[in-house]
């Protein structure tokens, strides 16, 4: 299986946005000293990774310190500086999963509309399934059109059994029966599908909230985490949502998607920064096995790719 | 952080607006604000590059140094070009055609399916269109069920094919329907896919080559992040879109991206989107749109009545 810088250089090599052509077109034809211009090219260049302006600044002054004071003199020391420090901000191992003393360990699955919720649930159960491991998975989205019939349809294409309600019923039943069935049927893992909502939704918001309540009513240990899927193609406003989501429920990881596309994802660095929830898996495709397990050092390099 | 980006907008705008004369260096500290306001909103870097470059040029322009409130004039040169970029008023479609045909596209997640149901009621009730909607992705799990839903709800009849992995053939047979069940208007929804995925957008080109949609809009969500460009750059190469609609702006994400696109393909928005029922859409307004990326509505009508 190719390696999760691979698979993200393929799209990027299909773009004009790669940093690295970028840089070497700032530095490589660069013969005097370097400009305010170098630096304002470094910055948007840093910036169209979705780093955000703060985070991109920051970046850039350092590196013109560290010109300035004759440590580095190349493109490529350039990019060593940002992926050392953009490394330096990333979590080096991701802190292990919680997982049930006893029973299944439970993950839900929270996010905003159409970032990837249902496609990464499906992805999961496949890779958890691939390790021995027995998953269920629970349609929790009752409420968007046909959002139960798509994760049956991938609960038979991974082979995993999926607990679903009716279209428009209470979701935290089916929650709450799904955790219940993991530990009736001596389940590994229970996976929950949840609806998309917008996190300034306040009805919604709290509606989440009762599902996770109500899981800890049959399970008081569970959910044992909380997963956030982010957009690799959105951009500053993934840390708002980031925040609000955090607000409500105790975040414990992210599932960045859609990582095969041009957006590269670099607010979750400014997420991580904030809030520190670490990246878990990064989603590579709309395939089964199109998810990985995060790797900081590939991903850094292939933010600066 | 959108109330640092308040302030620092009034911050700025206040350095412009308490002085009699401004000078150059007034402007450049103002506008300076301005594209970080801009950038955090996700508009471009390169899109906030001109902009800003063509707002300082008229703010250093007599109408604006030579008024008796040049701060004001500045806002406002501020507040009008933006509005000017993301198109003047609102562009209707374009619905020749027995039927007329309206194709939707664009990346993953960001809103087709849910938008197709949304035009067909707008069509049907706000302008007695006849309306049918196509179930054109054969990708997505329940794709076809999820539209077939949306229809039964709405009373508006989708044509739909479960064994046909065909796609511009489809599209042909929905046409065909259409015209059967005297429907005037057909809205194709197709599957998600990325700009650069060739395969998947030449399918959309093939679909364009056989049925002539007289509108391809691409649909995109207003967090999209500083792709937009690249996005809206390869959708309209490969299809030459007619429009964009904008979705989810019932978040809190500030859209600048509308602005990307609208900039780089100079095609117009057309409608946006503002929640998960088929009602959800409303017809662009660029003003209001201007105001929510720069977060400055109450400072524009201050300017506006001084
Ligand atoms: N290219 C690509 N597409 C993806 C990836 N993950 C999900 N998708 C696609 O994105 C679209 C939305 O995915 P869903 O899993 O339905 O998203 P969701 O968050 O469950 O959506 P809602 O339930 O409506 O909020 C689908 O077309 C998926 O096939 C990915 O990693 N790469
Ligand atoms: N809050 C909110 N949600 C929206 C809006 N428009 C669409 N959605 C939601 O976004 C999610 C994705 O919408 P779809 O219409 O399925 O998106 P799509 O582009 O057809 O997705 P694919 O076919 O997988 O590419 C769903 O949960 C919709 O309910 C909107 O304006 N506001
Ligand atoms: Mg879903
Ligand atoms: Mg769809």
């Amino acid at each position: 299986m190719p390696s999760l810088f691979q698979f993200f250089q393929r799209g990027l090599q299909k773009t004009k946005t790669s940093l690295l052509r970028s840089l070497q077109g700032i530095l490589g034809t660069q013969t005097g000293a370097w400009t305010a211009e170098t630096y304002e090219r470094l910055e948007a260049a840093l910036i169209a990774t979705d780093l955000g302006v703060e985070i991109s600044a920051r970046l850039v002054n350092e590196i013109r310190d560290r010109y300035e004071r004759g440590l580095i003199a190349t493109g490529e020391d350039v990019l060593a500086v940002a992926r050392e420090s953009i490394l330096a901000s990333l979590p080096t191992s991701s802190s292990p999963m919680h997982e049930a003393v006893a029973g299944p360990t439970v993950v839900m699955m929270v996010g905003v509309n159409g970032s990837g919720k249902t496609t990464s649930v499906a992805k999961l159960a496949h890779y958890f399934a691939a390790s021995g491991k027995k998953v269920l998975l629970a349609a929790g989205d009752t409420f968007r059109a046909a959002g139960i019939e798509q994760l049956c349809i991938w609960g038979e294409r991974v082979g995993c059994p999926v607990v679903a309600g009716k279209h428009g019923g209470d979701a935290a039943a089916v929650a709450f029966d799904a955790v219940r069935s993991g530990k009736q049927r001596g389940m590994d893992m229970v996976l929950i599908d949840t609806a998309g909502r917008q996190h300034t939704r306040r009805d919604l918001m709290a509606e989440l909230e009762k599902v996770k309540r109500v899981i800890s009513k049959e399970m008081p240990d569970a959910p044992h985490e909380i997963w956030l899927t982010v957009d690799a193609s959105t951009g500053t406003n993934a840390l708002n949502q980031a925040r609000e989501f955090g607000k409500l429920f105790p975040i414990t990881g992210l599932v960045l998607t859609k990582l095969d596309g041009t957006g590269r994802g670099g607010v979750v660095v400014a997420i991580n920064e904030e809030l520190g929830y670490p990246v878990r898996f990064v989603g590579l495709g709309e395939q089964v096995d199109d998810l990985q397990p995060f790797v900081a050092t590939d991903f850094v390099k292939a933010l600066f790719a | 952080m959108f109330n640092k980006l308040t302030d620092r907008f009034q911050q700025a705008f206040r350095s412009l607006t308490g002085r009699g004369h401004l000078t150059e260096s007034n402007i450049s500290d103002a506008l300076n604000e301005i594209r970080k306001a801009l950038l955090e909103a996700d508009v471009n870097y390169q899109v906030t590059k001109q902009f800003v470059a063509d707002v300082r040029e008229e703010c250093l322009g007599e109408a604006v140094m030579k008024s008796v409130t040049p701060g004001q004039q500045a806002v406002k040169v501020v507040h009008d070009k933006l509005v000017a970029l993301l198109g003047e008023s609102a562009v209707p479609l374009e619905l020749s055609g027995s039927p007329a045909v309206i194709m939707l596209c664009g990346l993953h997640g960001s809103g087709k399916t849910t938008t197709s149901a949304k035009l067909a009621l707008y069509l049907r009730d706000k302008q007695k269109r006849k309306v049918m909607l196509a179930a054109c992705d054969v990708n997505r799990p329940a794709a076809i069920d999820q539209l077939e839903f949306l229809g039964k709800e709405l009373g508006v009849p989708v044509f739909l094919d479960r064994d046909l992995k065909d796609v511009p053939k489809l599209a042909l047979l929905a046409v065909d329907a259409a015209r059967k069940q005297g429907c005037d208007t057909l809205i194709l929804d197709t599957a998600g896919r990325l700009q650069i995925d060739q395969d998947l957008v030449q399918e959309l080109a093939d679909i364009k080559r056989r049925v002539q949609p007289k509108e391809i809009l691409l649909v995109g969500d207003a967090a999209l992040g500083q792709e937009a460009v690249s996005v809206a750059e390869h959708f309209d190469q490969a299809l030459g879109i007619t429009g964009i609609i904008l979705t989810k702006l019932d978040g809190d994400a500030r859209g600048g991206a509308a602005l990307s696109m609208r900039q780089v393909t100079g095609k117009p928005v057309k409608f946006v989107t503002v929640g998960e029922r088929p009602i959800d859409l409303e017809v662009f307004h660029p003003d209001r749109m201007a105001q929510r990326i720069l977060n400055m509505g109450d400072v524009v009508s201050l300017v506006e009545k001084a």
